[in-house]
């Protein structure tokens, strides 16, 4: 097998073990693909009553794709709590020190967590139908739509791995987790931005969370009334797709270097 | 393979930034001769870590030359990870997996491919005494338990070198024999073995040499017994029934001390050179004296106290 065989082969054994800890631990990984549904009907309840929408509209036409958004920053929870307890463990060093690329860990840890996240997407979509959401502009639109959300988990993989190669021990983790949340809610994934206060609205827009839900609810065809008047604003699905590989680019060489000069 | 060297290190250095995420390497020098178990010996702080991680090529080196098997540390990392076994202070498993998919996920990792990996797997439990806890998830493993698995992940593929830091540190006396244990039966297999530790108990029970390590610099290498002796002197060891007797025998014992005189309650420690004569004449004086001890003995040095003599403060290295 050549090099990049066996990177392939290595990350599969990898992120098998991932699949292995679901089989062994299905309650775990049950709960973290049903709290974004239980967020759905949270926030769908609180503040759905609350909101004007036009007649024969319902708020979930909204939400729905800002909670599949919002899910994705929440893998990147899961990101880093398995890299931190790998490297405390001291799992990771026996990785380094075995005769296989680091290429190969990285590709398990990413297969293994954008596995979790198709997972998370299905059962959440499966949710949304049930609650009234529909796409509206065709399965190839729907299916980009959720390509753009599953780029975002694609660039959060590498902060999560940075973060969580960075941080000093599993409590400090608990802090970034807490730290999540107003990245959350300072988007478009709950409101519109232009109902927000002109300046934290232009936050909240330049926020890559927003560009992602905002820009795969016009692929679904769902109603976003912060599409409008800024740049942003009106280009979305690009915004969607810069930002998630300007991430990218800046976070996978950190977290690459991270792992290499690991000192502990 | 016989009297090849399997571990050469030369003039190693490495300072931390900083200073504070562990001690450094000061002209850091050893040599393992292979199917040798070689124990690096020293405090806290000393760099016994250190040495491992750069000799596993887990950190890089500031300056000197390290190489396993012939191969540089540096720049044939991928060819020493080849040739290396390593076992952390922390046991580097997976506690949500049991003991045999831990195993049988190295064993895939280390390419061996899943049939022999499985039957591996199988050998390796078996000769760790863990078939029957093989299914079992290894959070509910003992400590002793743990670090069995780990040295059996190492051994996967059969290393020319296994690397073992501080195997029994927060084991219970339980755990400590059954690691012990462990490694004995590595050696009488033949693996050459790199052993750190800060119990001098433990290097004086698994390792044929031993190297002595203060503030990243090796102060004093040999066998048990060699080091024992470069101490000197050995010990006449005195327990009186009496403790009113003691500043009699401390003057009887005065011309053979070659050294201080210690003293605790009624036992009396006499450093001598003559190990026989010092025997004869102190036993003599003590008859005369009509003292009767309740005990004497001649004993080498202990390990600890060449340990402390060399390692103590104020000791040039």
């Amino acid at each position: 097998m050549t090099g990049f065989g066996w990177a392939l082969a290595d990350g599969w054994t990898i992120a098998r073990r991932t699949l292995t800890h679901w089989r062994m631990q299905p309650g775990l990984v049950l709960f973290s693909w049903f709290f974004p549904v239980l967020m759905l009907l949270m926030f769908g309840g609180l503040l759905g009553g609350a909101m004007d929408f036009p007649e024969g509209e319902s708020y979930y036409e909204l939400l729905v794709p800002g909670i599949f958004a919002l899910s994705m920053l929440f893998g990147l929870e899961g990101t880093m709590t398995a890299v931190t307890q790998d490297r405390d463990k001291g799992v990771t060093d026996r990785f380094r020190s075995l005769p296989m690329s680091s290429t190969a860990v990285v590709l398990g840890r990413y297969i293994a967590d954008m596995l979790d996240s198709v997972v998370t997407l299905i059962v959440l979509a499966a949710a949304g139908l049930a609650l009234g959401w529909r796409w509206h502009e065709g399965l190839p639109a729907a299916v980009a739509a959720f390509g753009l959300l599953l780029l975002l988990r694609f660039a959060l993989l590498w902060i999560g791995i940075f973060i969580g190669l960075t941080v000093k021990n599993a409590q400090s983790v608990t802090m970034v987790q807490v730290l999540v949340w107003p990245i959350g809610f300072l988007s478009s994934a709950f409101v519109a931005t232009s109902t927000m206060p002109a300046w934290l609205g232009t936050i909240a827009q330049w926020n890559p969370l927003s560009a992602t839900a905002t820009g795969s609810r016009a692929l679904f065809g769902n109603p976003d009334p912060s599409a409008t008047a800024t740049w942003i604003g009106t280009h979305a699905e690009i915004a969607a797709i810069i930002g998630p590989l300007v991430l990218t680019a800046v976070f996978l060489p950190l977290s690459a270097q991270r792992y290499r000069t690991l000192s502990r | 393979m016989t009297t090849e060297r399997v571990i050469e290190a030369v003039g190693v250095r490495k300072n931390y930034r900083g200073g504070t995420e562990g001690a450094g390497l000061n002209g850091f020098d050893l040599e393992v001769a292979a199917g040798t178990v070689t124990g690096l010996l020293g405090p806290n702080g000393a760099g016994k870590t250190t040495a491992v991680r750069i000799l596993s090529t887990l950190l890089e080196l500031d300056s000197g030359t390290a190489a396993i098997a012939g191969y540089d540390v540096r720049r044939q990392g991928a060819e020493v990870r080849r040739r290396i076994g390593l076992v952390g202070q922390y046991a580097a498993i997976d506690e949500i997996l049991t003991g045999r998919q831990n195993l049988v996920m190295f064993g895939r990792l280390n390419h061996l491919g899943h049939a022999a990996s499985v039957r591996r797997a199988d050998d390796l439990l078996e000769r760790f005494s863990l078939t029957e806890a093989a299914g079992q998830v290894v959070s509910k493993y003992s400590g002793g338990m743990r670090r069995r698995l780990d040295l059996a992940a190492s051994l996967i593929v059969a290393p020319a070198v296994l690397f073992v830091d501080e195997p029994t540190t927060g084991l219970d006396p339980a755990g400590r024999l059954e690691v012990w244990s462990a490694i004995r039966q590595l050696v009488d297999g033949g693996t050459t073995v790199l052993l750190t530790t800060q119990y001098l108990e433990e290097a004086d029970q698994l390792a044929n040499r031993i190297s002595m390590l203060k503030a990243g610099v090796v102060v004093a290498e040999g066998t048990p017994d060699e080091l024992k002796t470069q101490l000197g002197s050995d010990w006449l060891d005195l327990v009186l029934v009496d403790p009113a007797d003691v500043q009699r025998v401390v003057a009887l014992a005065g011309p053979l001390a070659d050294g201080d005189i210690r003293i605790v309650d009624n036992r009396i420690s006499v450093p001598v050179k003559d190990r026989t004569k010092a025997l004869v004449v102190m036993a003599n004086s003590l008859h005369e004296a009509k003292i009767e001890p309740e005990d004497i003995t001649l004993r080498r040095p202990t390990l600890d106290e060449v340990f402390l003599h060399l390692t103590g403060p104020g000791v040039a290295a």
